[in-house]
């Protein structure tokens, strides 16, 4: 089981919270200007890298707030997580085949 | 290609079995292909079959990045059933059932299929009403289901506890006879000795590194850690690593990859005469020839790659399994793994076209495409040869995410398998 560091209440166990797919999609401004095309790619196309993730996770049975997350899907390890609103933290990227 | 029969079995018996070659040769990549297939699981290995046996396409290769049926070919728990809900998934996943039932003799490579029967169980009134939709859309199809009472149902499966007490009690099930298992390195074993044998070369140990592309965009090649291969037709057949392989050709997929756990138990003798899977309580179970419990637990929650999974996961589906059938409470587990299975947004498969010219994919089997191996490369194959989709995969598009015509088994089953 993954210890996950709730920005809020520090490292809690997995079984806290709930995952909450990949962070950073923002919902269109303007969305009667949308494609079908762009609407799928919005609602549905996922970066699912193999490397680092940004990735929302609630502490469902905790704080019960949001936030995000950059993990390495590769060994599950989070190196770090960060308070919704934040920026994706500026770490270099991992990518691998 | 040695033939497998009861005389060359006895015939080699005799010179203690030193006579036997390899079952598939160990070719250097050419420079070029007709087409290159991306992955060497049950769906790839198949696809270069049919591409030899029915469209006489023969200049083929197979591209593995690790052993071939290394990836969830060899990590699933081979059940196998056509009871979808909805007509598109019937056609697709009953063309598969009727290629297993003479799989062996096509082959001439023992596939085990073994048709003992799926049972699914209803736990809620919510159950009853789903699976007893599911019998009649099936019938309405021509696909077999049946519904059983709880007593009928532990008729069939004798182990089955339907006290009234359990936290989830057992109030019904549906049965699909023409559903059972088979064992799954054989099937990549058997669909990769064939195609070997009609000129087809399965490289090994060389991973895809990057999709070569015109300037007009359409496919030339690809990269491997073996050099470059070109060909003007390529099949991504990646399973949980299609994302990363498609984004090489710069395409996003409506994919995430999760890992899916399963695990078997020491080996008894046969006490478990069907198989039987519960979506409410998260139990799939099944005794394999060996004398193992072969039981599927369930996905992690979140996108990864690591073949792991969370201890949590498996204990949850092993407190379903001790409350169902209270006398494997003892049984000790030996092995378990995970396995990356890519999930779509609707829970059933892409067999397409991409938006790429020469690019052709074949993915989002998620939790459950074992079952779908020769019928999936049978449609795959004639996409590929015809550059246009067979009649059953034609609704299995990339396109169904942005036009709404999903297939959704997701909405359906409650859950992915
Ligand atoms: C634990 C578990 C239980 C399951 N239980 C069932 C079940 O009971 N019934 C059922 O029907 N289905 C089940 N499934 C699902 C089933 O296993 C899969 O849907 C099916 O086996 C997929 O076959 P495939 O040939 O597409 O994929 P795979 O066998 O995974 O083959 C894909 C191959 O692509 C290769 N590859 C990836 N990237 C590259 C690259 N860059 N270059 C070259 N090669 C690459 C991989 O190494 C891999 O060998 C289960 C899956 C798991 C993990
Ligand atoms: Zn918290």
């Amino acid at each position: 089981m993954l210890l996950i560091a709730c920005p809020y209440c520090g490292e809690r166990p997995e079984i806290e919270f709930a995952y909450g797919g990949e962070a950073h999609i923002a919902r269109p401004a303007d969305p009667s200007a949308m494609s079908d095309e762009e609407w799928a790619a919005f609602l549905y196309a996922r970066t699912n890298p193999k490397g680092t993730h940004a990735e929302r996770w609630r502490h469902t049975n905790g704080c019960g707030r949001f936030f995000n997350a950059v993990r390495d899907t590769v060994t599950d390890f989070f190196v770090a997580t960060y308070k919704t609103g934040e920026p994706r933290p500026d770490l270099t990227p991992r990518s691998v085949v | 290609m040695q033939n497998f029969s009861a005389l060359s079995l006895l015939r080699r018996a005799f010179g203690g079995h030193e006579s036997w070659q390899p079952q598939w040769r160990t070719p250097e990549p050419k420079p070029e292909y007709d087409v290159v297939i991306i992955g060497a699981g049950g769906h790839g290995l198949g696809t270069a079959y049919y591409l030899a046996k029915e469209h006489g396409i023969t200049n083929v290769a197979v591209i593995e990045r690790g052993w071939l049926g290394g990836g969830n070919t060899g990590r699933n728990t081979t059940i196998i059933r056509s009871n979808y809900l909805f007509s598109e998934s019937a056609a697709l996943y009953d063309h598969s059932v009727k290629l297993w039932e003479t799989l062996s003799q096509e082959l001439n490579y023992n596939v085990m299929y073994s048709p003992r029967g799926v049972m699914m169980l209803a736990h809620t009134i919510h159950d009853i009403q789903v699976f007893k939709r599911h019998v009649h859309a099936n019938r309405a199809n021509g696909v077999d289901n049946e519904w059983l009472t709880p007593e009928q149902a532990k008729d069939f499966c004798p182990p089955l506890n339907i006290s009234a007490k359990l936290r989830y009690p057992v109030l019904g099930a549906s049965l699909q006879r023409r559903g059972g298992t088979a064992r799954h390195d054989a099937v990549a074993w058997g669909f990769a000795r064939a195609a070997d044998a009609m000129g087809v070369d399965i490289i090994q140990n060389c991973p895809v590194t990057a999709i070569r592309r015109s300037a007009t965009g359409e496919v030339e090649g690809v990269e491997t850690e073996r050099g470059t291969i070109r060909a003007k037709k390529i099949a991504v057949v990646a399973a949980g690593h299609t994302s990363v392989v498609m984004n090489m050709a710069g395409v996003r997929m409506p994919l995430e990859s999760f890992p899916l756990q399963a695990l078997v138990s020491e080996p008894v003798k046969p006490a478990f005469p069907c198989v039987v899977m519960s979506n409410t309580v998260h139990a799939y179970i099944s005794q394999s020839d060996k004398g193992e419990l072969v039981i599927g637990a369930g996905t992690d929650a979140y996108v990864s790659y690591s073949q792991r999974g969370g201890l949590h996961v498996a204990q949850h589906t092993l407190d379903a399994i001790c409350e169902l059938f209270p006398m494997f409470r003892r049984m000790r587990m030996l092995r378990n793994w995970g396995g990356i299975v890519d999930t779509t947004p609707d829970r059933s498969p892409i067999i397409a076209k991409t938006p790429v010219p020469g690019l052709y994919v074949n993915c989002g089997w998620g939790t459950g495409g074992f079952k779908a191996t020769p019928g999936s490369a049978n449609i795959f194959a004639h996409t590929i040869a015809r550059d246009e989709p067979h009649r059953i995969n034609a609704p299995f598009t990339i396109e169904r995410f942005r036009d709404g015509v999903m297939i959704d088994e997701a909405a359906a089953a409650a859950v992915a398998h």
